[in-house]
């Protein structure tokens, strides 16, 4: 007999689908079948049975291969690491629970580290301005019950974000939005013709890197403004559509996504995009909202919020939270070579970062706590396998419209395997004793 | 990416370069063929494919990765966040030479001291 477990969490992307059912083995060992997740979703949960996943901490050698060790010695490795350094980096948080960041932080604060999730290679310039200009935004029902203006600005939720057009944006029925996508009016601005743009009711396909021209020039249409004949590589006339059919909906959001975040401009497109969004609340009522990448990302700037104040690139080397980004960010910190041990959890920096700053946390003192193989443990001296969060345990986590959700265990994880949460416990009480503290 | 980022299905998804049709005409090259692709920051080897979204003549992608990030502009002007896009790119035909897994993409440099 089989077992069902329904409104299980998807603990992939910021869409944080609540409505999974998931198939389990009678034993509750194995996943046999994922109902209502996209493709991503659900290769997630079926990879974390894979047979050829590593069960054991293991430890880089001289010669480059890994060796097999105890989780006693790998608490012992990443304590020791950590209180001997003077300023590690301890980066990642997105992939886990919110209780796990919490404990991280506490290890963080007693052995002086700076702390920083994935926003800092994605979100990050959103952070900043919106500490500058503020951010009018709303939840996800809120959009699918009343949403009738939706804009995706350098996003493609096609690909990166499944089931966020199904479940909240275009197509549901909500209770203003009787008609679902007929009610709806799409726009979606991107550099390619994206399978979220051939969507689109209006695709504008903006010059890359040109952004920030394209928002003012909205700005300025909003207001009935002189534009030019074309900016970025869009003609007037079609902003001036574009501008009016935003201003003649009831309520609007703006989606939006790396292809603002990381080009030329970075939080000034943000600044703008933003800027916008309060200029068309003159005329009707709009909102704004950050595709969030990872499940978590959003929690880890919570949690780090409501700590020291900061969501991200908080350093508590000097025994107080500062925050600068560009200075406390982990790519500058690595580039520079101001860190001196670096510790990476529930995210991927192997990957994600920049080479060179790749080849930093290969020369340093370094751990991986990741519960696939990765670049990022294949450059670290100590990979920690971990219970994938969300599937082998439980735990809070915050989807992209801040709403916090409490995720689902399914199952056990492989036999004697910690969670992220254990480990770092573990840590935590060998750090108080290698400093002395009770 | 969920199913392991040391299977080959990580390399066929990340290990590419999208090219429009006008650009595969001014490379010269085929489509499905390995490219090698120069920055200022680096080079890497990728497979040029058809772009599927486009078209985009003069604009190239390389979805986020290893591959990508050994070509993109690393610096975050005090934002904190490396400017991985609109990097200034050359792509060349590169038929003998082979485009490495998720692993070995990095460890070609920072194990091999390449660029
Ligand atoms: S859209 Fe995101 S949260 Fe929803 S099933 Fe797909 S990966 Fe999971």
């Amino acid at each position: 007999m089989t077992k069902t477990v329904s409104d299980v969490i998807c603990p992939f992307c910021g869409t944080l689908c609540d409505d999974l059912e998931v198939v389990v083995s009678d034993d509750g060992k194995k996943i046999l079948e994922v109902l209502n997740a996209c493709a991503i979703g659900n290769e997630k949960f079926h990879h974390a049975g894979a047979e050829d996943r590593p069960k054991r901490p293991r430890m880089q050698q001289p010669d480059g291969s890994y060796k097999e060790v105890s989780y006693d010695d790998a608490v012992e490795y990443t304590a020791q690491m950590l209180a001997k350094a003077k300023k590690p980096l301890m980066y990642g948080w997105s992939s886990t629970n919110c209780e796990a960041q919490s404990i991280g932080h506490e290890v963080a604060e007693l052995v002086g580290a700076v702390v920083d999730n994935t926003a800092t290679v994605c979100h990050g310039s959103t952070l900043i301005a919106l500490q500058d200009v503020g951010i009018p935004s709303c939840t996800l029902g809120e959009i699918k019950n009343r949403a009738d203006r939706i804009l995706y600005w350098g996003c493609n939720p096609a690909h990166a974000h499944p089931r966020h057009m199904s479940r909240y944006s275009i197509f549901p029925r909500g209770f203003f939005t009787g008609k679902g996508s007929q009610s709806r009016k799409l726009f979606v601005i991107d550099p390619r013709m994206s399978d979220t743009a051939k969507l689109a009711d209006y695709h504008f396909q903006v010059e890359q890197g040109r952004d920030y021209e394209l928002l003012q020039a909205f700005r300025t249409a909003l207001k009935g403004e002189w534009l030019p004949d074309t900016v970025a590589g869009i003609p007037k006339e079609r902003i001036y559509e574009g501008a009016e059919v935003l201003k003649s909906g009831r309520f609007g959001i703006i989606f939006f996504g790396m292809g603002v975040t990381q080009t030329r401009g970075k939080n000034h497109n943000i600044d703008a995009a933003i800027s916008l969004t309060k200029d068309l609340n003159e005329y009707t009522k709009f909102n704004i909202m950050p595709m969030r990448g990872h499940y978590n990302v959003t929690g880890s700037g919570e949690v780090l919020g409501w700590q020291y104040g900061f969501p991200y690139c908080v350093d508590l080397s000097r025994g107080f939270a500062r925050y600068n980004p560009g200075d406390s960010s982990s790519n500058d910190l690595l580039v520079r070579g101001e860190v001196d041990a670096v510790l990476t959890i529930a995210s991927d920096p192997g990957a994600h970062f920049p080479i060179s700053s790749v080849q930093k946390i290969w020369n340093l003192p370094s751990v991986a706590i990741d519960p696939h193989i990765t670049p990022t443990t294949e450059v670290s001296k100590l990979h920690v396998p971990v219970a994938f969060v969300g599937i082998e345990c439980g735990g809070n986590a915050y989807r992209m419209d801040n709403v916090p959700i409490d995720c689902r265990k399914v199952v056990d994880p492989p036999e004697g395997m910690l969670t992220d949460e254990e480990f770092l416990t573990r840590v935590l009480k060998r750090v108080k004793e290698l400093k002395g503290v009770a | 990416m969920e199913a392991g980022k040391n299977h080959p299905a990580y390399r066929e998804a990340c290990g590419i370069i999208e090219l429009d049709k006008a650009d595969f005409k001014r490379l010269g090259a085929w489509p499905n063929t390995n490219v090698r692709v120069n920055s200022a920051h680096g080079t890497v080897v990728v497979k040029a494919v058809p772009a599927t979204q486009g078209p985009h003549p003069g604009i190239a992608f390389i979805p986020m990765g290893p591959w990508a990030n050994r070509v993109i502009n690393p610096y975050t002007y005090s934002t904190g966040t490396p400017t991985f896009k609109g990097t200034p790119i050359e792509v060349e035909p590169a038929q003998g030479e082979v485009v490495l897994d998720g692993i070995q993409v990095v460890y070609e440099v920072v194990r091999g001291g390449k660029k």
